[in-house]
Order: structure tokens, then sequence, then C-alpha cells
């Protein structure tokens, strides 16, 4: 579904974000993209979407060339292309449907987003939608009148309402807290399986990629460093994408119960005294 | 940076470096000679007999405006209601103007940061820089005295201050909902619709009133070149020495800013 070949970014500041990433994602799989900060993941991501604009290389969404298109066709690609955020990036002073509803504005005329009067079908498919990610109740609200867990509920709405092939998912759970990180990747995975939705879910939290994603992608200073299971996620290609440091306890965790039941997630504080006392 | 090590070798830690605080010591002499020098020029053409006289003065001009001609009171409504009009109209055309030069003006709006934002920028200064007073001067003799010279001289001068904070809002805005909208395919039309405009409306809405406020306060000014409202009646009372009707004319002033200010600050309280 998508396919991404020599991917290179250079920002005007001289960084080198991207250096040459080639990467294949199916349809219907959800690969997990994780690396140190600064790795280029959040730019890897935009530039398929070409909110950040590659500097060489090519992108393929289906058999479409996403770089090089027009401003039109690049609109139309758009539409395939459902965007998840990690500050979630609601319309704060817009209510819940209004917000999901601008899912479809690609794909709705002007004055018909300027008026709010959307097609039936659309607003059938918002319920539709807000129900299935448990919003419901919400729908009249103000966006930022929701919980950080609802609101995202609210951006994965927003890009479901999109109908696309493609999600473009970045650090979903990173402003949330560790039960509502695991009911949203959870229902992420759960949508795509529903739809088939091919995915490429940014994620900073190790443990969470293994528990819920199959296929990671490690990306280290714009390249790619690893790209495999998730349970072949260990010490050594930890290592390999973030540097030094004592994976054992992190590594560990893979073998373990791919559930929330497990205490999974490593407690940072212990690691960062192991590491400060060596 | 200001840290160097003392004889036995602590580190010794200053806020500025020596340098900065001499220059600073010279900024602030500087400031002194200034207003050394410009009271020197001041009191050079002062007449002090005047200024000395300048108590008695004030009290018999007080002793003539008590008390207010009260009665003068009905031949006021009119005038005040041409410079509510004034205000309220001034304020209304200059929107549509202010609008879209805000929107050139954005650094993340405009068009052409190049071309078009230094553009819509020299109106906002241009308009800005000119006192509605100096506006309604030149617009009364294009215009004619009267009511509209009054309006587009408050709309002028309005478009460059509200210009000036509608742009400024719009540069403040959190680019994420913005980058949500445009990744969904929406036109750059909608993205305004849906990502600019719902955080800018608190706002604009702010600003609009605040403006309004302002120019009932400037339209009572603008009558005194002749363009039309309460300072009109100021203007002739001045003029034929009626100090009763001066005080009295003040106090309607000061009452309808008053009203006008607890109208805005309400306003903008139930928006934001």
């Amino acid at each position: 579904m998508l396919r991404i070949e020599g991917l290179q970014k250079q920002y005007r500041t001289g960084d080198a974000a991207l250096r040459g990433v080639d990467l294949v994602v199916p349809a219907g799989e959800v690969i997990g993209l994780i690396g140190p900060s600064g790795a280029g993941k959040s730019t890897l991501i935009r530039c398929v979407n070409r909110l950040v604009e590659p500097t060489a290389g090519r992108i393929f969404l289906g058999d479409d060339e996403v770089t090089g298109a027009s401003r039109r066709a690049l609109r139309r690609l758009r539409r395939r292309m459902g965007m998840i955020f990690q500050e979630f990036a609601l319309v704060e002073r817009l209510t819940v449907m209004e917000n999901v509803l601008a899912g479809r504005l690609g794909a709705v005329p002007f004055w018909r987003s300027l008026t709010r009067r959307f097609p039936p079908e659309d607003v059938r498919n918002a319920f539709a939608t807000l129900d299935r990610v448990g919003l419901l109740d919400h729908v009249d609200k103000r966006a930022d009148a929701l919980s950080g867990g609802q609101r995202q509920r609210v951006g994965i709405a927003r890009a479901l309402l999109q109908d696309p092939d493609l999600l473009l998912i970045d650090e979903p759970t990173a402003s949330l807290d560790p039960k509502t990180s695991r009911q949203i990747m959870r229902l992420i995975g759960e949508v795509c399986a529903e739809r088939r939705l091919a995915a490429v879910v940014n994620i900073h939290d190790v443990a969470l990629a293994q528990m819920f994603l199959g296929r990671i992608v490690g990306l280290k200073a714009g390249e790619v460093v690893y790209d495999g299971p998730s349970a072949g996620l260990d010490a050594t290609v930890l290592t390999r994408i973030y540097g030094e440091e004592d994976w054992t306890r992190t590594a560990r965790s893979a073998d373990g119960e791919p559930d929330d039941a497990a205490p999974a997630a490593p407690a940072p504080a212990p690691r960062l005294l192991r590491a400060a006392a060596e | 940076m200001p840290v160097s090590s003392a004889a036995d070798g602590t580190p010794v830690w200053r806020r500025t470096t020596r340098r900065r605080a001499l220059l600073a010591w010279f900024a602030w002499l500087m400031l002194v000679a200034l207003v050394v020098a410009a009271w020197n020029e001041m009191t050079r053409d002062t007449i002090w007999a005047f200024v000395w006289d300048a108590p008695g003065q004030a009290a018999d001009i007080g002793t003539r405006m008590l008390p207010p001609r009260w009665s003068y009171a009905g031949e006021l409504l009119r005038p005040l209601w041409d410079t509510l009009a004034i205000a309220t109209l001034g304020t209304l055309l200059a929107l549509p103007i202010a609008v879209p030069v805000a929107v050139l003006a954005a650094r993340n709006t405009t068009p052409s940061a190049t071309l078009v934002r230094p553009l819509a920028l020299l109106i906002i200064v241009a308009s800005r820089s000119i006192n509605s007073l100096i506006w309604a001067l030149l617009l009364v003799t294009v215009l004619g005295p009267g009511v509209l010279a009054g309006i587009v001289a408050i709309a002028l001068r309005s478009v460059g201050f509200m210009g000036k904070l509608i742009y400024e809002a719009i540069e403040e805005i959190d680019p994420a909902p913005v980058e949500a909208m445009q990744a969904t395919g929406a036109s750059a039309l909608q993205v305004m619709d849906y990502g600019i405009v719902p955080q800018v409306m608190p706002a604009f809405a702010g600003i609009t009133v605040f403006r309004w406020d302002i120019n009932i306060r400037e339209s009572a000014v603008v009558g005194l070149v002749g363009a039309g409202g309460i300072g009109l009646s100021l203007e002739a009372s001045l003029n034929t020495l009626a100090w009763s009707q001066v005080s009295l004319i003040l106090l309607v002033i000061l009452a309808t800013v008053l009203v006008s200010e607890w109208v805005s600050a309400k306003v903008r309280h139930a928006i934001i």
C-alpha cells in the first residue's frame, strides 16, 4: 500500500533528517516506527503526506506517486491518508462532531463545509464512527471539554472518517497515561484490522510497541537499522537503534504476555539510577 | 560569560560582565542628559508669568464651568447619537478592510512573504501612523464637513489598529490543527475556516469591541475639526466661551465612555 524508495530529507538548517529510507508497508499491515528523538520518525511520517517536502526519493500510495504530485493531485492523495497526532491537533473551540466531520473536508465542497451542511451519509458515518470509538455521548461537546484519551479518540474518528487506505500515526500515546495509552493502541489495532488499513505508528514506548505491533522498523539518525518482527527486539537490536543502555528488562518483556495484565513497561527510574551508577 | 576565578581558584559569578555594566551606566547617563536638555529646550520659550498665573486662571474657568448648564442637555442628544454612529459605523467599515489585510500580513497565512506581506504591513503602518484627528482634517476638506468624514476618518485609523492586532493573533495560533486540516486534503479556504478562524475568533471579537470602545472617544474628538458628532458642539461652546456648556459636554462624554467600557468589558468576558 505504501512504498518508500530512497527517501531523503535535508532541512534548510542543513540537518539531514532522513538519509535514504526504503520501506514497504503492504495493505492491512500496521508497523511501528521506533527510534531515539531526532532519528527522523516524525519527518518520515510527514514526508509521506508531504506536510514536509522530501528532498529526494519517491513515495507511492498504491500505484500513485505522492512525490511530484500537483497540488490538486496531492489533496486527492491526502484524502486517502488519515493522520493522527501526538497532541491530538483537534480544533479546540469546535464541537466533537465538527472535528470528526473535518475528516471529510477533502471530499466536500467549500460552501458545504462553511455552512456545516455535510452530506447526510457523512453525518451518518460520523455517528457510526463516534459510536465505534465510544464517544457517542460526547457528540455535542466542545473538543476542549474532553480528557486526553477522549480527544485522541476524536482524532482517530476524524482520521477514520476520511475512509483512508493508510493511517499515519505520530506518537499517539505520548501525551496519555499508561492505561489510556494501551486502550488507544488497542483501538488503533482493532480499527486497522476491521478495515484492513495499513498504518505507520511512530512510537516512543518500546514496550508498548512490542505489545501491540507485529512489525517494527527501527530508525537511527535517518537510516533504517532494523526491520523485523517485534519479538526480534532484543538487547543487541535495541542497542543498535538507541545506543548503549541496559536493555535486559525491556527486551525481556518482549517474551512475556502481550497483554495489559503483564506489567510490561519497565519503570524507568531504576534503569536510570543504574545507568547513573555505572 | 561573567564567570571568572578568584585568586584562590574558586569560581566567581556576576550577572553581567564589567563591559556590559559600564554600557548600562553610560545608557542611564545619556538618559539623564537627555532629560536635562529637553527641560532646557522646553523652558526657553515658556513665558513664566503665564505659568505662575495658571492656578488663578484655572480656578476662574472652574467657577465659570460650574454649575453645568443642565438645560443644554436636550440639544446634546442628537450630536451624541451622531458620535455613537460615527464610532460604530467607522468600526464596522474598518472590519472588511482590516481582516483581509491581517490575513495577508500574518506570516503563516500570507500568500507571499516577500511581496504581499510588506505591502499589507505598509497599509497597517500608514493607517496607524496618522491620528484620526488628522485623517478627519484631511477628509473634511475632501468630503466636506459632516458625519461621513468622521466615519471614514475613524475607519481609516481603525484598519491599522485592528489589522495589526488581528494579524498578531493569527500568527500566535497553534499550528497543529492547521496541519491536521491540511492532512485531510482540505483546500486552503477550508483550512482557514476550520483550522484558523475558530482559533482567532475570541481575539477577533475582543479586538473589535476594544476598538469600538476607543472609537467612541475618538469620534468625540473628530467633531472638533468639523467631522460631526458631539465634538462639533464642544467646539461651538468653546468658541463662544460658554464654559458651563463645555463642562456639561465633558460630563456627557465621560458618561458615554464609562458605558462603552462597561459594554466592551462585558462582551469580551462573554466571548472568552
